[in-house]
């Protein structure tokens, strides 16, 4: 090349492939060929820098990507009472699931028992039922914590419940510090999608901003926070809108943690993303890139992160429930492996795909096994784990990452306004106002309008609807459950020291008040007394109250 | 009774469950087909919805199910609309399971409507109800 400016470029572009091609080569590589089926080498990497594992990151956190490791193979289980929940847990590791994932039943996601008025009809049905120390140590009975990482999606009651996983592992003979994990933790969608909050707001972010400095300090391998889009996208939001809400609570957290007193490096290289993988391939593949590329320039530019690991965007990934179809419902096995194919190409690092009957029912034993294999034949069979961000440099896959952080822009600078230049500020204005709701309901009836109109076809829904042969196994939960459950509890409130559990409950309410105190160590001690997860929730209540959503339709 | 005479209707959520997707989409194909709608939203207990659907003079209700607990709290909501006295018809939308629409049927709910129901038909049945119903 004769112009200078693409002379200077092409330098620049080989130092960044010389500094990729080393990093590269320090990396422990899988045992398997990366060649085409037909027995073509193939590269680690093709196109133009930055390349994966630099700076911003759009092609991917690590310079080998899967080549050394593959995604976790992270399936979410959970369902009646903890001994069935602990059978499919074993069923998934023996069938090659490498990390497991807990659905708790609404109750515990509550923070009420399951004697509680509340719970009637709920108790089991859509998770585990957990409700004191003794159903954690049922739910990981004979399961090596020291060995596993282990995902459990709470929010409200995270820390009563992480506070229980601790007492656990450490009856087992496994310390706080060997333990792997994330607790979901993400209260700001609560009040955005999923709606599973307990107090307001700002005492919710105290708890958060507690659990981040009590793993900083006590638990190196947890990541206290998965900073979660899925349940936004579920809610109905579009793509650009679940990245750009995401992200921005993921600024507030950041937010919160430096202003309780914490170093952003010490913290955020443990903060993790969660992400949706709806249908549309390419809309989701861009906001995968633009997820990585927007987290590493805030927390470098905004935030002033020095350390790499705080600039990673690491994120878990899980098919879009909300397009399995009741109807003919085996074609969800294909769109799952779509949404599955778009996560690995945007470079997420575990999965969970979703298993084709759960439009109507938690799955059978056979359709989870299904999902996994799905994923299974994405990682081993079709290629694309042999090359990082294979999509790289195609003019649409650019064009599409490009339009994603515009828009993602457009929220963070509407926010920031809200927040008087704090992204934490206009997230509780957001809240408050009713914006994160709005956007979301009237994209959620903007597509279901056009879906009755016809504009938009669903397979098996509104077109081809020939040859639904009806539904077939359903996994039911039988009342039983709950018979099962309520004496269980009933006989573990009967056992314990009563005045212990008044003592380290009154404890609680008295430290809530001081919020320079961190709970964890009062919650861990009162899990180990066997107090429940409401007694705890409730101690909270009179200091921190409890919150309504203003209904806005 | 035909479209001109307007319905009351309650939607909400009875119980813990948080999905309110599909509530809130219902909520406006009934309000662009006319009907009144009274947004109640989550966390709703069969004696809060009873005390609205009385001060509010509605004609039906409308729950939303999503985690499965379809078969304990629709046949209570039925039961307390009968305590009261109120004589409306109780309708729920959301993921039931064809094998549950018989049972629901026989429990008193007036209507069940599936995931992926069109419009029209959401509305024509709450309409349907409520005109059997007067």
């Amino acid at each position: 090349m004769t112009d200078d400016r693409a002379s200077t470029e092409s330098d620049r572009t080989g130092v960044a492939r010389d500094e990729w091609q080393a990093a590269y080569d320090a990396a422990e590589l899988r045992d398997v060929p990366f060649e085409t089926m037909s027995g073509v080498p193939v590269e680690p990497v093709y196109g133009d820098g930055p390349y994966p594992g630099q700076y911003p990151f759009t092609r991917g956190v690590y310079p080998s990507m899967y080549r050394s490791r593959l995604w976790t193979m992270r399936m979410f289980a959970g369902f009646g009472t903890a001994e069935d929940t602990n059978a499919r847990f074993k069923e998934l590791l023996r069938n090659g699931g490498t990390g497991l994932s807990t659905a708790f039943d609404m109750p515990t996601l509550m923070g009420r028992d399951s004697n509680s008025e509340w719970s009637t009809g709920e108790v089991g049905r859509a998770g585990v039922a957990v409700d004191t120390l003794a159903d954690m140590e049922d739910l990981f009975a004979d399961i090596d914590l020291g060995g596993v990482s282990t995902s459990m999606t709470i929010n409200g009651p995270a820390p009563m419940l992480l506070a229980m996983y601790i007492a656990t592992a450490e009856k087992g003979g496994t310390a706080r510090a060997d333990l792997a994990g994330t607790i979901q933790n993400d209260i700001f969608k609560e009040y955005q999608a999923q709606k599973e909050y307990i107090y307001p707001p700002r005492p919710s972010v105290r708890l958060v901003t507690d659990m981040m400095s009590f793993t900083s300090a006590e638990m190196p391998r947890w990541h206290p926070v998965s900073i979660s889009g899925y349940h936004i996208r579920e809610a109905g939001s579009t793509a650009a809108h679940e990245l750009a809400f995401t992200l921005a609570n993921g600024f507030a957290y950041v937010e919160a943690a430096v202003a309780a007193g914490l170093d952003i490096d010490d913290f955020a290289p443990r903060l993790s993303f969660f992400f949706n993988s709806h249908s549309d391939f390419f809309e989701e593949i861009g906001k995968f890139r633009a997820a990585r590329r927007i987290w590493a320039r805030w927390m470098k530019e905004r935030y002033g992160a020095t350390s790499e690991r705080s600039m990673l965007c690491r994120f878990h990934t899980q098919t879009a429930g909300v397009s399995l179809t009741a109807q003919q419902p085996e074609v969800n096995i294909a769109r799952v492996a779509i949404q599955a194919l778009a996560g690995a190409l945007g470079g997420t690092q575990s999965l969970h795909t979703d298993s084709y009957d759960e439009a109507l029912a938690l799955p059978t034993d056979k359709a989870a096994r299904i999902a996994l294999r799905t994923q299974q034949v994405v990682a081993h069979e079709t290629g694309v784990a042999n090359v990082a961000d294979p999509l790289g440099g195609a003019p649409y896959v650019e064009w599409m990452t490009d339009e994603m952080e515009r828009q993602a822009e457009e929220v963070f600078a509407h926010l920031d306004e809200l927040g008087d230049g704090s992204i934490l500020e206009g997230v509780y204005a957001g809240i408050d106002n009713g914006y994160f709701v709005g956007e979301i309901a009237d994209a959620a009836y903007r597509f279901e309008r056009e879906v009755h109109a016809g504009r938009r076809i669903i397979v098996g829904v509104n077109d081809f609807t020939d040859g639904d042969d009806g539904q077939q196994n359903l996994l039911r939960i039988d009342a039983e459950t709950e018979e099962y459950q309520l004496k269980r509890l009933a006989a573990v409130m009967q056992d314990r020291d009563s005045d212990a559990v008044a003592r380290v409950l009154s404890r609680i309410t008295t430290e809530a008040e001081d919020a320079t105190i961190n709970l964890m160590p009062a919650f861990i001690d009162a899990v180990q007394a066997y107090a429940t997860e409401e007694e705890i929730c409730q101690a909270l209540v009179p200091v921190f109250g409890t919150y309504v959503e203003k209904a806005i339709i | 009774m035909g479209d001109d005479v307007t319905v009351r209707i309650i939607l909400a959520k009875l119980g813990l469950d948080g999905h309110d997707r599909g509530l809130k989409v219902v909520a406006r194909i009934l309000r662009d087909a006319g009907m009144e709608v009274i947004y109640l939203g989550l966390r709703q207990t069969t004696d809060s919805i009873i005390a609205a659907a009385e001060q509010e003079d509605a004609d039906a209700i409308g729950l939303s199910m999503h985690n499965a607990g379809h078969m304990t709290l629709a046949p209570k909501m039925v039961e307390a609309v009968r305590a009261a006295q109120l004589d409306i018809p109780v309708v729920v939308g959301g993921i039931v399971p064809d094998d549950d629409l018989q049972p629901l049927l026989d429990a008193g709910v007036a209507a069940v409507l599936g995931p992926g129901s069109p419009a029209e038909d959401v509305a024509r049945t709450v309409r349907d109800v409520v005109s059997a119903n007067r």
